[in-house]
């Protein structure tokens, strides 16, 4: 490991909705290392995806630092944070979030397009297995295919950085162990940092460090001395 | 962008029925548009290019009896460049076959053939032989009226003596493309009133008009100033027993034509501005909340790092091509739409030729205005959602704080079922969004109000005209102005019930620097077949003295009651008088100055006398009315209302009804494209809602319920303000139309607001039963699995 990816300082989160203001996020201190498996874990509302926004840029802090390497996340505008997502950040979501006009293939197209040195679709989607249903619309494959299609599509551009809420959340156990499997074959073969948040403690052993999340902060760090391979969990 | 596109290109396959209809109300603005200004410029082209090449005149005057070398004289006048003089003379005419008398207008040809201006267009047939006695070339409309060829026979009363004509030749000319016989009201009536041409030498023997002339006419150079030439041409033609000579704008066949053209035109200016901005702006509302609904996948686009502006861009692109489909729909549309129009109006005017003129700028016009509004909505509509940070985009929109409408203890729930209530709260929760929808539907229902309303205003027109103020059954003109005991002769001929005289005489009237020519009327204070009606449907009673004068004359002189005008009487011993206004009638047509009878018989110094007879006449006697008509040698022609209603409703008013219907298609269309998709994007707003509810048990008949509900709700109150809109439209047109030759009455109907309305509703059903196919074809799982 090489030196911290993100540090975020004080990072709060006010969301503000009505006359109602809510706390996701309270002063949060923390480091990723480059080229870690962190899984986040917590009720809903604990703050683990506000966290995994502001990272990924899709979401703005309220006060606080964070930075990616040496760069201020807090101080980009939209431009910035454009171009920071289209060269560092791939994102996972729990619902896919395919378009579901375009095929497998080109939902991945959709990004290499954009990116400076990105694999070609084919290839990314060989990563996650799915060489054989590229051609595929998203409503012809299954839960666990299209997130397979959407990890594909996340890693496409070798991200430095992997941001996954909830990958699993949507599918069975077995489609799940497959997405992990996927995520961790990144990590291992690209060295891309990978964030994972999950509300299923069983996928906690194939980190290196897990953070547990509790009203907006950090509860409680552990570390992992040895990570366990996908094949081994079971849900 | 590759990716982008594709996806561009299969949400516009996904999406071709709402595609289409947005489209489609595009194409309804554009079409208006090229259909009503295209075929205006076409019209007015070939008009121009007809007076072109057959040297229609551009001065015209008669006299009793004028030397033919007074033309030299006449080539004088500074800015003349031709002069023709020629022989003209109304005959009554008897064509077998037709037992009503019908009246020939005889003009002379010179013997060398084609007359120096106003040629004729030989349809059929030659010109006459020079010098020969019985051939004649007919108008076209006459000949068709009575099926004459070359050869067809019939007479003439030609100065007291019958004569047999033959026809020689059918022809048209740029003098008669309108051809008003006497006593006729508004129409031409073809079968009564024919133009017919013969040679000079036969004409000048039976009238005793050799080497002299009756009728001349001028064309002027570009630079002549026309009013100089025709008080110089007057001083000529004084002593020789001249009518004041007129221009071309007071030349019958040219002012009606200029009317219906400036009808077209205003109609032109002021439907399709409408349509197009209605169009724009039912796009922009349209397309705005369909990008609205792409929130998510713009969310996404934005997390995997595309730019705002290449988003905006892809989503322009999309309203681009949409609005390009609408454009290339309504450019063919509009441009068939305009040919035919130009065709029906040329036929009715029956020019020899046709002139299309092509006009790309309005393509430009049509397309930029539609493109612009388009855009401007997607971009509008855009703005919000690339605003919002990408991982709030993806989210759906977070539950809307709805209000009760009272307060707790009123329990309207217990009232209205959870519908009924989910309706109400979703419409007061987005009140703009349901205003706009409302607003929409109100507009779609306007332009079809204004569409219609030309229709109510014919029947008004025709009720006012024929039934309340002229409601003689025929008019009996005669060849010159008689003394006011053949109105007794008249009533004494088989049949007559009653008989009114009627004077006209032309003048010319002054306020300040303005001046127009128009007739002044004379008629019996106590007339009761010829009434002068106002527009608020009131008999216009005539003081004993002064004029009264039409409300358009007298804005155009910028007169009040109690203003005195100068008049310049063109009749007779020409004199210049002073007279009092007492009454503005705010009368339909024309502009017109009327008088009592006897005031004007005191005014022009004359014994009373008359040009016409109104009368009423026992219909079971008409034949031996016709008879003695035709025996009496001073008459020239008999016009009956009757017949000039039925020309009435088959010609000009089919010709605006038509219009009207085109409009009316046009707006029905984009009645239909606002309200199928202000009811496909409320589904797909609403898509997860109502999945839901199919979820806890709701039927497929139900959740149908709940959406249509909302759309019924707004489609009915958009009625009211729609039939509001409408009536505000249909009077800046009726202002816009209004001209010297004709105003329209404002008159709306309760069947055209039930028939505009009727077609939104229509539209409305009809959208309701494609969104019931959607409804049933919902998928829940797909919806409620992908959202939280």
């Amino acid at each position: 490991m090489t030196g911290a990816i993100f540090t975020a300082n004080a990072l709060t989160k006010v969301y503000t909705s009505g006359e109602i203001k809510v706390l996701a996020l309270r002063e949060v201190d923390l480091e990723i290392w480059a080229g870690e498996v962190v899984v986040l874990l917590g009720p809903s509302g604990s703050g683990k995806s506000t966290l995994l926004n502001i990272m990924g840029g899709i979401d703005h802090a309220t006060r606080g630092s964070l930075f990616f390497k040496d760069l201020d996340l807090t101080a980009l505008g939209d431009r910035g944070l454009t171009a920071y997502r289209r060269k560092h950040v791939g994102f996972v979501f729990q619902f896919y979030n395919l378009i579901p006009s375009l095929t497998a293939y080109e939902n991945v197209a959709l990004v290499t397009e954009i990116a400076e040195n990105p694999m070609r679709p084919d290839e990314a989607l060989a990563h996650v297995g799915l060489e054989d249903r590229m051609h595929h619309f998203p409503a012809q494959l299954s839960g666990g295919e299209q997130q397979r299609v959407a990890i594909a599509r996340a890693i496409a551009k070798r991200p430095e950085v992997l941001l996954c809420d909830e990958p699993t959340g949507a599918l069975d156990s077995k489609t799940g162990i497959r997405v992990i499997e996927a995520l961790l074959a990144i990590n291992t073969q690209i060295g891309t940092t990978v964030l994972i948040i999950t509300h299923n403690a069983s996928i906690q052993d194939v980190a290196d460090r897990v953070l547990f999340f509790a009203d907006g902060q950090i509860s409680k760090i552990r570390k992992n001395e040895t990570r366990r391979a996908a094949a081994e969990l079971s849900w | 962008m590759r990716a982008l596109d594709i996806k561009l290109f299969r949400d516009l396959r996904r999406l071709w029925a709402q595609v289409l209809a947005i489209a489609l109300v595009v194409a309804g603005g554009v079409a208006s548009l090229l259909l009503a200004v295209g075929s205006y410029r076409s019209l007015d082209e070939t008009r121009l290019a007809y007076y072109e090449r057959y040297q229609f005149a551009d001065v015209f005057a008669t006299v009793r009896r004028a030397p033919k070398t007074l033309a030299r004289r006449i080539a004088e006048i500074p800015g003349v460049a031709a002069v023709d003089t020629r022989i003209a003379k109304l005959a009554l005419l008897d064509v077998p076959g037709f037992r009503q008398p019908a009246t020939g207008q005889f003009i002379s040809l010179p013997e060398s053939g084609q007359p120096a201006l106003n040629r004729l267009y030989i349809r059929v047939g030659r010109l006459p032989e020079p010098g020969s006695l019985a051939e004649v070339v007919v108008n076209e409309n006459f000949a068709n009226a009575h099926a004459f060829a070359p050869g067809s026979r019939f007479s003439a009363i030609l100065n007291g003596r019958k004569r047999e004509l033959v026809v020689a030749g059918i022809a048209l000319s740029p003098e008669f493309i309108y051809a008003i016989g006497p006593g006729d009201t508004m129409v031409p009536d073809d079968r009564r009133f024919g133009v017919i041409w013969m040679s000079e030498r036969a004409l000048a023997n039976v009238y005793d008009l050799e080497d002299a002339f009756s009728s001349v006419t001028l064309k002027l150079s570009r630079e002549a100033i026309e009013a100089e030439a025709i008080d110089r041409l007057d001083a000529l033609l004084d002593r020789y027993g001249g009518r004041a000579a007129y221009g071309r704008k007071d030349q019958p066949s040219h002012a009606f034509l200029e009317h219906e053209l400036d009808m077209l035109r205003n109609m032109s200016r002021t439907l399709p501005p409408i349509f197009l901005l209605v169009a724009a702006f039912l796009v922009n509302l349209t397309l705005s909340r369909l990008v609205v609904l792409e929130r998510e996948q713009i969310g996404l686009l934005k997390a995997v790092g595309y730019s705002s502006l290449a988003i905006a861009s892809h989503y322009v692109k999309f309203v681009i091509v949409i609005v390009l489909i609408g454009i290339a729909i309504g450019g063919v549309a509009g441009t068939w739409l305009g040919t035919l129009v130009t065709k029906l109006f040329g036929e009715f005017f029956r020019f020899p030729f046709l002139v299309f003129i092509q006009s790309p700028d309005l393509y430009v016009t049509a397309a930029g205005l539609s493109l612009v509004s388009a855009i401007g909505g997607a971009i509008f509509a855009l703005r919000d959602v690339v605003m919002l940070p990408p991982a709030v985009a993806m989210q759906p929109p977070a539950p809307p704080v709805f209000r009760h409408f009272l307060p707790a203890r009123f329990a309207l729930d217990r009232i209205l079922s959870q519908p009924a209530m989910m309706m109400l709260r979703n419409i007061a929760h987005h009140p703009v969004r349901a205003g706009l929808t409302t607003l929409g539907m109100a507009l779609a229902a306007a332009i079809l109000v204004v569409s219609l309303f030309t229709r109510d205003t014919m029947e008004q027109l025709i009720d006012v005209t024929f039934f309340m103020a002229d409601r003689q059954d025929a008019t009996v003109s005669f060849i010159e102005k008689r003394p006011q005991d053949v109105v007794n002769q008249v009533a004494r001929l088989p049949g007559v019930i009653a008989a009114e005289p009627y004077r006209e005489v032309a003048a010319r009237i002054r306020f300040g620097n303005i001046e127009r020519r128009m007739m002044i009327s004379g008629r019996p204070r106590d007339a009761d077949l010829s009434r002068i009606i106002d527009v608020d449907l009131r008999i216009v009673e005539l003081p004993e003295a002064g004029l009264a004068i039409s409300d358009m004359l007298g804005k155009i002189l910028g007169v009040s009651v109690g203003d005195v005008v100068e008049v310049d009487l063109l009749e007779e011993r020409r004199r210049t008088v002073s007279l009092p206004i007492v009454a503005l009638v705010e009368d339909y047509f024309g502009i017109k100055g009327m008088m009592d009878a006897d005031a004007l018989s005191r005014l022009m110094r004359e014994a009373p006398a008359v040009d016409s007879v109104q009368l009423s006449f026992d219909d079971n006697q008409r034949e031996l009315l016709f008879d003695a008509l035709k025996a009496m040698p001073v008459v020239s022609g008999m016009a009956l209302q009757r017949v000039s209603l039925g020309n009435f409703r088959e010609t000009l008013a089919l010709l605006i009804t038509s219009m009207a219907s085109i409009y009316t298609g046009l707006a029905a269309t984009i009645a239909f494209g606002v309200v199928y998709n202000s009811a496909r994007i409320s589904l797909s707003e609403r898509a997860r809602e109502l999945a839901s509810l199919r979820v806890l048990g709701f039927t497929r008949g139900e959740v149908l319920r709940i959406l249509l509900l909302e759309l019924a709700l707004l489609t009915l109150i958009a009625q009211p303000p729609g039939w509001a809109i409408g009536y505000g439209l249909a009077w800046i047109m009726r202002t816009n139309l209004a001209g010297e030759l004709m105003r329209v009455p404002l008159t709306v109907t309760n069947l055209t607001y039930v028939l505009a309305s009727a077609v939104v509703i229509t539209a409305a059903a009809l959208s309701a039963l494609v969104v019931r196919r959607r409804i049933n074809r919902l998928d829940l799982v797909s919806v409620l699995k992908t959202r939280d």
